[in-house]
């Protein structure tokens, strides 16, 4: 690892001053920053350590949605209460990342800053555009079958690694990033992480100085009762996605769809979403055909690179699986539907 | 400051309060090992793959591989070492003996500090539960099973879970 200087501010203000600094990096749970820094792909000369600043752990639900707190670990986010029975979509897709003990470690803020995990990325000895900006990308001829089939362009085909950040961008989350002097941004999901365009090296649109704070996600009652998240990897557990889906749908009394979410992992630069796409189900029955031709209008363009074309019918087929699981239900729709069966028992 | 300073960095260890100075890239895994001489906690990948360096701090097991040292400053660290009451071993590890749940003993001290924070957590109510939540330590000698029969076994966990189906399904993580 490289040799750098270590800050550990006490408070909030104390960390948005020590990142003024050039050349400066703020770690939290570590779990990748550390791993990129004894790889040599990472080398930041000044750390600074945002562990010891208080209420930024916080993980609260009022009346326009959830905000959880940029220091919020993984694991205490998708194991609480209110996490688990109002956002189930969220706590899915957490706990189908990492492992326990990374999730005991890594902090909402920092799931967000996660680094591609493209192995040309992490092998200093072969060039990577993202790692040093010019040097070429070759993932595009290479072993690129963890890689992106949607929105790559020519100098980077990168996946985001993350899966709690599908569910967020499916659940229309904010992100809130302040910087010294006040400063104070909410970046809508969407915007958070780009696309590598020509310039790769560029995972997200925080600026220089900026500290996530927090994450906001609205309501989403309606969604409680149907949403899965599904994740395709290499072995069952403790793998990144091949793919994945986290699909969410309001189903009203009448059987037919009155919204639909859709957010992919490991298929772009960053979690994708077609909302033209979903918002052809509104008004329909959830049957497969109609998950089917969503799922074609969601991989509309989308592009294999020779190791991962298998991606293209796997994504079709998890879009569809996603979207099936939903209808079928969520534990709290399953409890709800016993709940009622119960109380019809009682009755008769 | 300097790029190679000295920081002081105080841990209870096993019950014991401890003091160092480390340099600031030191990981809280190279100080048990190679500053606190507790050589039980097992080096494996060293990039939080593969468990063998799981730790307890407060009670919480991590991969003491990704962390430094300096980031634990006055917290209390639980190693392999910590598990036994003197001669007394602790339930898991005398179930992991039991039932034979290691072959060449490399992955153990991280597995059986790994099964105490599982337990600590709670959220384990059937096999599946533990399979899934024993996923970040991985034994190349292959005795998963006999390590699910021993952590399953100390927490009296019997249901098989999973819809019921055998150990090797794979399937949706259904929200």
């Amino acid at each position: 690892m490289n040799p750098f200087i270590f800050n550990q501010p006490k408070d909030l203000d104390g960390a948005l001053s020590a990142l003024q600094a050039p050349d400066t990096r703020p770690i939290a749970g570590g779990t990748n920053l550390i791993d990129l820094m004894k790889e040599g792909v990472m080398k930041p000369p000044n750390l600074v350590d945002i562990n010891l600043i208080q209420g930024l752990d916080g993980i609260e639900l009022d009346a326009d949605g959830l905000r959880l707190g940029a220091l919020g670990r993984n694991a205490d986010t998708a194991y609480h209460a209110v996490v688990r029975e109002r956002y189930p979509l969220l706590s899915a897709a957490i706990l189908a990342g990492a492992s326990p003990q990374l999730r005991n470690m890594a902090t909402n803020g920092g799931n967000l800053m996660q680094r591609t995990r493209c192995v040309y990325f992490y092998d200093v000895g072969t060039p990577c555009n993202k790692r040093e900006p010019g040097t070429g990308c070759p993932a595009r001829d290479g072993f690129n079958r963890q890689l992106a089939i949607l929105g790559t362009s020519d100098a980077c085909i990168a996946t985001h690694p993350s899966d709690m950040c599908v569910a967020l961008r499916a659940l229309d989350a904010t992100v809130h990033v302040k910087s010294s002097a006040g400063g104070a941004r909410a970046i809508p999901f969407a915007d958070f992480h780009r696309l590598p365009e020509d310039r790769p090296e560029i995972d997200n649109t925080l600026q220089p100085g900026e500290l996530i704070v927090g994450i906001s996600l609205p309501e989403a009652d309606r969604f409680m009762a149907h949403s899965a998240y599904i994740k395709v990897r290499d072995r069952l557990s403790y793998s990144f996605a091949l793919v994945s889906v986290a699909a969410a749908l309001d189903i009203g009394a009448d059987g037919t769809i009155r919204e639909a979410r859709i957010a992919l992992g490991g298929v772009a630069h960053k979690p994708w979403r077609v909302e033209a796409a979903e918002a052809q189900l509104a008004g329909q029955a959830p049957t497969e055909a109609a998950f089917l031709a969503v799922a074609d209008a969601i991989l509309q363009g989308a592009q294999g690179y020779g190791d991962n074309d298998f991606k293209l019918p796997l994504a079709r087929n998890a879009i569809v699986q996603a979207l099936t699981s939903a209808t079928r239900g969520t534990d709290y729709a399953r409890g709800q539907r016993d709940a009622h069966a119960a109380e019809q028992g009682e009755q008769a | 400051m300097e790029l190679h300073q000295q920081y002081p960095v105080r841990l209870r260890i096993n019950g014991q309060d401890r003091e160092f100075n480390v340099e600031s890239w030191v990981t809280l895994l190279d100080l048990l090992r190679e500053r606190a001489d507790l050589t039980g906690t097992k080096k494996g990948c060293d990039h939080g793959q593969c468990g063998a360096c799981t730790v307890l701090v407060d009670g919480k097991r991590i991969n003491s591989c990704m962390t430094l040292a300096v980031m634990q400053n006055g917290r209390e660290v639980t190693t392999v070492e910590g598990l036994a009451d003197g001669e007394n071993l602790a339930p898991i590890q005398q179930a992991f003996i039991d039932c034979d749940a290691f072959q060449c003993g490399y992955c153990t001290p991280g597995q059986l500090c790994s099964a105490v924070g599982l337990m600590n957590e709670g959220q384990a109510k059937t096999l599946h539960d533990v399979r899934e939540l024993m996923s970040g330590n991985l034994c190349r000698c292959g005795a998963y099973p006999q390590i699910t029969q021993a952590v399953a076994g100390v927490m009296g966990i019997t249901e098989p879970g999973a819809d019921g189906k055998s150990a090797f399904t794979t399937g949706p993580v259904l929200a």
